[in-house]
């Protein structure tokens, strides 16, 4: 599958998406400008991870007008394969490409950790390798990744199983005390009503070797280019 | 017009240094060039209390490539073509004054200093003292100065991969915030902040120049703390954002070929950028002030040369060739801007548009005085050594509630409430978090690692220079080499109080010396550095504080211990001695006696030669494969260093050993060259086998078991009790 990576001023995951995409899972990875419109060739975009014009303003709020964003609309229009990784999350919300938006942690501190995720929906072009109810270990990395939105979207989410992950406790069970940014129902990944936008708040570029602490990572961007066996289900 | 008091103060020059001024240049300086002395004669900028002393460290290695001083920072080569940058720099004084922008443009600047050599920074680490917290303000000081590491470092996408939170009364209202950076290249393409020929031009990019931070270097950082009360506006304010562009668009931008050099603009900005890049290419420079881009109006040419604004470099280009350079920023929304050029001979000429403001020789500027000194031993330094610890009375308290207090301790306690604000894992190298005796990460395309640690003992320099300098390299080196790592560089962060008081000055001397001896018996060389002086509030001093950072490498990342014990019937194991010793005077400058006693006292010690045959072991015992944890022995002693690897593996300990009577010198003594170690039980004879073979005592100690940190009868505590206050202890402490 052909990636293409989108580069903000600001961005820095962009250089872990690619090693972890080409280097590691084998697929084919490019960098695109965040002034280039032309992405056509690509299957699948990657907004990755960072501080988007340092995040000044609102996260993503500035980055949302960069010329690339409306491709990245038109790419999605067409069903094909969008993920928001962190900043990337944070973009879509602005763009309006996912409903909600990211608030400051409810503690108010940055926050680089390993969480646990359960995966609520595994009828997804996202989540289709994993099992149902599988929980992933994936680092966070981020300073405003509380997820919030009015009770309508929310129960709209909830209905059409467009929640894929939760922060979760070891066992699977969805706690408080596993909650790393006070997110509304440890909401950690939400897709658009199509199924073919994700965004999320962990990282799960950084857990793709078993050197850096664990693989669970590629189960979701294995996801995105292995077949379905039954068609998705959004 | 002869000088007034007042000038020269806000300057920092004596009476002599301005003479002197004079008399080198055969009149008196015009104002401008009063400024260009007072900042490139200061402290931060020139080191005249230093330099004499910072050329007796060892730099010689085979892997050296940039010496120290010559450049930005040192460079050492790791074998496959690549190559490791890396400094250490203080931001002490700005913290002091304004935590979170003090913390947060000294990891800018030290940033700078790796990617103006052209590397991509890879990994940061810090090194913070504070005074006690159960100040108000100090707690204020430690939340600001980890909100501005992290808040700046984070948008950098630099990991940030660990380092120290230490805490004593000495640095009250005088914190000590030093960041380490890292960064990796292509040998032999690293970047020089020099001209090649006169012509070359000077572009100025990145931010604009405002009146911030003038009289950095010349005020702050170079003269006692009391004077500092209202001198806010002498610190700076960071944009990390713009570094991160600037780091990108450099990069990118020293691959076409017109670019020669690049040079970072920090203290003192324009002027010490500038004028020692001239000094490095042997040649004069021209800048014109009324091109330099400014934020605000109405500034003077002084203001501009002396600015300290973040976020600025100087990128040196061939005549003709500044178009596809200029682009390249553009490309970034940055702008490059050309403001003069190198030129023949050797004279700074500042011209304001037309008029020409000075002409003045490179020379004077470049070279300040140097003060030699061998200031005696202070009277009292004697008394503090020679305290009697063997009269110190046993503790009321049980071992076991000692030992929880001590992993309760804000300067034992696992600092994880800090370390979880830093983004360590971007750039998916992390192999080693931080928490561990050091970090590891691995270098992609080769199968080799690096380990990176710092470390530095104040209370011990206090109590005998010497031995602090020479057990902050050892210490650091032990740290990396309880991965498997072996130590190649260090940089040196070195901490005092005014070096005009004798006092100091001896702190100085000696603890320099003590860092030399032991680079030598550990056969590492110095590659780089800073020191920090005046470090004092209300007259009195910091406990001298020599911060090593120390760079270690893997063969293999995939071959690398850590703290942790890994399996149940694992045999626990001391490198390092051969018996258990009640001997007090293994309490000197220990943890346990400043917080059980409230006492820094004592004379502490080490045996290099043993040091160097003990790392050299710990190596080679994990490239066999032979360890399953290693654990450096250091503040809390033995104790804790099992009680550690017991926490962080979930695992307990029985202790088979026999416990002296004087059980707090045996359980809680800081006795260097002292590593604890988990085997197989099927290799614990090859360990004994290697150790003796190295001439290194190694004490069976007991095994991996239990759910309690049993010291038979004498000390036993359950396994949560220990992860408790090891787990909560900082926070509770720094939670006001």
């Amino acid at each position: 599958m052909r990636f293409g990576i989108v580069v903000f001023p600001g961005t820095w995951s962009d250089v872990d998406c690619h090693h972890a995409l080409e280097k590691v899972l084998g697929q084919q990875a490019e960098y695109v400008w965040h002034k280039d419109r032309d992405i056509d060739r690509f299957d699948a975009i990657v907004l990755p991870g960072g501080f988007s014009y340092g995040d000044y303003l609102r996260c993503g709020a500035i980055a949302r007008f960069s010329p690339v964003m409306e491709s990245v609309a038109a790419h999605a229009a067409q069903g094909k394969l969008v993920i928001g990784i962190c900043n990337g999350f944070q973009i879509l919300c602005e763009a309006g490409l996912l409903p909600g938006q990211l608030m400051m942690n409810d503690h108010l501190e940055f926050r680089c950790s390993w969480v646990n995720l359960r995966v609520e929906n595994n009828e997804t072009r996202f989540t289709h390798t994993a099992r149902k109810g599988q929980v992933l270990r994936v680092p966070i990395s981020h300073g405003e990744g509380n997820y919030t939105a009015d009770p309508e979207t929310i129960d709209e989410l909830e209905r059409e199983r467009r929640i894929l992950f939760r922060y979760c406790a070891e066992d699977g069970k969805v706690t408080p005390g596993a909650n790393p940014n006070g997110s509304i129902g440890n909401i950690a990944g939400i897709m658009n009503e199509r199924g073919n936008v994700l965004g999320m708040m962990p990282h799960p570029e950084r857990c793709v070797e078993t050197l850096l602490g664990g693989i669970d990572g590629a189960v979701i961007l294995s996801s995105m280019f292995s077949p379905m066996k039954t068609p998705a289900k959004a | 017009m002869p000088v007034t008091d007042e000038t020269l103060k806000e300057i920092a020059l004596s009476r002599a240094e301005y003479e002197a001024v004079v008399d080198r240049l055969g009149r008196e300086p015009e104002p401008l060039e009063l400024g260009l002395f007072g900042a490139l004669w200061s402290e931060h900028c020139g080191y005249k209390h230093s330099k004499p002393l910072l050329k007796l460290l060892p730099s010689k290695s085979e892997r050296l490539l940039v010496a120290p001083g010559a450049e930005n920072a040192g460079a050492v080569d790791i074998g496959d073509g690549l190559a490791i940058v890396m400094k250490i720099e203080s931001h002490n004084h700005p913290s002091a004054v304004e935590p979170r922008q003090g913390a947060a443009t000294g990891v800018g600047g030290i940033v700078r200093d790796i990617f103006a050599m052209g590397a991509r920074p890879i990994a940061l680490m810090n090194s913070l003292r504070f005074g006690l917290p159960d100040k108000p303000r100090n707690r204020y000081l430690l939340h600001g100065v980890v909100a501005g590491i992290s808040t700046y470092g984070n948008c950098l996408g630099i990991p940030n991969v660990g380092g120290e939170v230490f805490f004593a009364r000495e640095y009250d209202g005088n914190p000590l915030v030093n960041a380490m950076c890292v960064g990796l290249i292509e040998e032999g393409r690293i970047v020089r902040a020099a001209p090649k020929s006169p012509g070359d031009i000077i572009l100025l990019v990145g931010a604009d120049t405002g009146r911030d931070g003038i009289h950095g270097a010349s005020g702050l950082a170079s003269r006692a703390f009391a004077e500092q009360a209202e001198m806010r506006s002498a610190v700076q304010v960071g944009n990390p954002f713009l570094e991160k562009v600037l780091i990108e668009a450099c990069l990118e931008a020293i691959k076409l070929p017109g670019v020669v050099g690049l040079q970072d603009l920090g203290a003192a900005g324009l002027t010490s950028a500038a004028i020692e890049a001239a000094a490095r290419g042997n040649m004069g420079l021209r800048i014109d002030v009324a091109r330099v881009p400014r934020r605000e109006t109405g500034m003077t040419p002084y203001e501009v040369m002396l600015s300290e604004s973040q976020e600025r470099m100087i990128i040196i280009v061939k005549p003709g060739q500044e178009g596809p350079v200029i682009d390249t920023f553009s490309k970034w929304d940055l702008d490059a801007t050309p403001i003069g050029e190198f030129v023949n001979g050797h004279e700074v000429t500042i011209m304001d548009g037309s008029r020409q403001v000075i002409a003045t020789p490179v020379g004077p500027l470049t070279e300040p005085p140097m003060y030699e000194f061998d200031a005696p031993e202070p009277a009292g330094l004697r008394a503090i050594q020679n305290e009697d610890l063997a009269a110190l009375p046993l503790p009321r308290q049980s071992a076991g509630h000692i030992l929880l207090r001590l992993l309760g301790s804000p300067n034992i306690a696992s600092k994880e409430a800090v370390f979880r604000q830093y983004d360590h894992q971007v750039q998916t190298n992390t192999v080693v978090p931080p928490g561990g005796d050091a970090a590891v990460l691995r270098l992609k395309g080769t199968p080799k690692g690096i380990a990176l640690a710092t470390d530095g003992n104040g209370r011990i320099t206090y109590c005998d220079p010497y031995a602090g300098g020479a057990i902050a390299v050892a210490e650091a080196c032990r740290n990396v080499s309880c991965t498997g790592a072996t130590p190649i560089a260090l940089t040196d962060g070195l901490n005092y109080g005014n070096p005009e008081k004798p006092s100091i000055q001896y702190q100085l001397r000696r603890s320099i010396l003590g860092i030399r001896d032991a680079c030598e018996a550990l056969d590492v060389p110095v590659i780089s550095g800073n020191v920090s002086l005046y470090n004092e509030s209300a007259d009195k001093a910091v406990f001298p504080t020599p911060i090593i950072g120390c760079l270690g490498l893997l063969a293999r990342a995939t071959t690398h211990c850590t703290v942790p014990f890994k399996a149940k019937d694992d045999v626990i194991v001391l490198l390092g001695a051969g018996k258990l010793s009640g001997d007090p005077a293994a309490l000197a400058a220990s943890e346990y006696l400043s917080l059980v006693h409230d006492r820094v006292a004592g004379l502490p010690k080490i045996d290099l030669f043993l040091e160097s045959r003990l790392q050299k072991l710990c190596r080679e015992a994990i490239a066999a494969d032979l360890l399953r944890s290693a654990h450096d022995c250091s503040e809390g002693g033995l104790a804790v260093a099992i009680a550690e690897s017991a926490i962080l593996g979930g695992l307990g300990a029985e202790l088979t050993i026999e416990i002296p009577d004087r059980w707090d010198a045996a359980l809680f003594g800081e006795t260097q060259s002292r590593i604890v170690v988990s085997v197989r039980k099927k290799d614990l004879a090859r360990l004994e086998e290697l150790a003796e073979a190295a001439d290194v005592p190694a004490l069976r100690l007991g095994t991996v078991s239990g759910r309690r940190v049993n010291f038979g009868s004498v000390c036993d505590v359950s396994l949560e009790a220990a992860t408790n206050a090891w787990g909560h202890g900082f926070e509770r402490s720094v939670s006001g």
